[in-house]
């Protein structure tokens, strides 16, 4: 399954990579590939902006907008103001 | 009042653990069908803090948890036959993926559990073993700097704990992967289709009182005898969007969810059409409200699904929402004519 084309915003500077592989660890659909003992990025597309190896990339090499790829949650932060909370209280007493 | 003393902070290794069992109960697979409903979903939570399975010594492998049942009992009934130690911190109830999304699965949580629990004085090995999908929240250089453990991502289920232990720690490239099969699709339905259900009985009333609309005024017993149309297509494309899309997801042409949902909101329109004797300007009409309906559920699917990007659902959102939007007013004005003429 793969979402849309084309609008990932995750980037990677390679010049500040180590190598120590994190990203490849971390990222939950194989985004990363090693390249000459460097990460880099193989299937843009299926990024989903989790921002996993963003986290724990020691180096600072990797930037992502993440968030909550969640209409219902876009759509909440919008009426609340807030930015796009992952809120799946049923009960709407139940806020976090 | 008497200031609490810490018992932990004095007595290091030799405080209480709770010890758990690997083997579920009757209770907990009922517990788990109920939340899984949404019944008492925001409160199916466990006390944060250090647990056992097995006989752990200062050599065990120490697992980290959130305090979502649902999460902490998939862990343990994989650690049959295991040594371990289990920290569970304090998700606010919230599994997993999503509370590492919202950071309380996070580095500052770890390092503070570490500290409260007085891990250091427990085990001797100074690694923690983390589910991979809690690594949005969790920096684990951060970790190690602030704690001095040593973050080791494990699989992302579960059920893989065993091989990965078996493999020296070491996952291979499918446990690390996220999938999105029919099963774990099916297991989100119910809580979807609890999430919009005043949505969906608003909806049913407004058609209900529209249908006896008439020239000379409201009819009750035309609203009575013609609002059976109306009603299955809103009771129809709610579970078109919301049932019938997720099951069937990756066949049904389009990437966008909206328009998956839309697809199916027509196919419920035409059907519905074999059963009933209506104008064409009612089936139009509620061909309209039927995309609506089924295209604004099955977006917000996106949200249970584990491949959207937030830059994705808001490029969608972007035409699908305006769409939808005029979609409903036509469907109304057109549904509200159709009973005038």
């Amino acid at each position: 399954m793969q979402y849309l084309k084309d609008v990932v915003t995750l980037k990677l500077d390679p010049a500040k990579c180590s190598g120590c592989m994190m990203c490849t660890i971390v990222c939950p659909h194989e985004v990363f590939s090693m390249v000459d003992k460097k990460a880099s990025i193989k299937n843009k597309d299926l990024c989903m902006e989790c921002g996993a190896c963003e986290m724990n990339c020691a180096e600072g090499a990797i930037s992502v907008r993440s968030g909550v790829g969640c209409a219902a949650g876009i759509i909440n932060g919008i009426l609340r103001g807030t930015n796009a909370s992952c809120d799946c209280s049923i009960s709407p007493s139940d806020c976090c | 009042m008497i200031p609490q003393i810490n018992i932990q902070n004095l007595r290091p290794a030799t405080y209480f653990v709770p010890s758990v069992s690997t083997t579920l109960g009757f209770k907990d697979y009922l517990g788990a069908v109920k939340v899984r409903w949404g019944f008492g979903r925001n409160n199916y939570t466990i006390k944060p803090g250090l647990y056992k399975v097995g006989k752990p010594n200062s050599e065990s492998d120490v697992f980290v948890s959130a305090n979502y049942k649902l999460s902490f009992d998939s862990l343990r009934k994989n650690l049959t036959n295991i040594d371990a130690w289990i920290l569970v911190i304090d998700t606010k109830g919230v599994n997993v993926w999503c509370s590492a999304g919202k950071k309380t699965f996070g580095t500052k949580n770890i390092v503070k559990s570490i500290k409260e629990t007085s891990l250091e004085g427990i085990v001797k090995h100074r690694k923690i073993i983390l589910p991979q999908l809690s690594a949005p929240g969790v920096a684990a250089h951060e970790v190690k700097e602030q704690s001095g453990f040593r973050v080791i991502y494990g699989p992302v289920r579960a059920k893989d704990i065993k091989p990965f232990i078996e493999a020296g720690y070491k996952a291979t490239p499918p446990m690390r992967k996220v999938t999105f099969p029919l099963a774990e699709r099916a297991k989100l339905i119910p809580v979807d289709f609890m999430y919009g259900k005043y949505k969906l009985l608003i909806a049913l009333a407004i058609v209900f009182v529209l249908s006896g609309l008439d020239r000379t005024g409201f009819l009750f017993s035309k609203m009575i005898s013609t609002c059976a149309f109306p009603i299955s297509n809103v009771i129809g494309a709610y579970l078109a969007g919301i049932v019938i899309t997720p099951l069937i997801l990756p066949y049904i042409p389009f990437r966008t969810f909206s328009l998956k949902g839309a697809t199916m909101g027509i196919l419920l329109t035409l059907g519905l059409v074999q059963l009933f004797t209506v104008t064409y300007l009612e089936i139009v009409s509620m061909g309209f409200i039927s995309i609506t309906i089924s295209s604004f559920v099955a977006m917000n699917f996106t949200g249970s699904s584990t491949y959207t990007s937030l830059s994705g659902v808001l490029k969608e959102m972007k035409w699908a929402v305006p769409f939808q939007i005029s979609f409903a007013v036509m469907g109304l004005i057109l549904f509200i004519v159709s009973k005038l003429i």
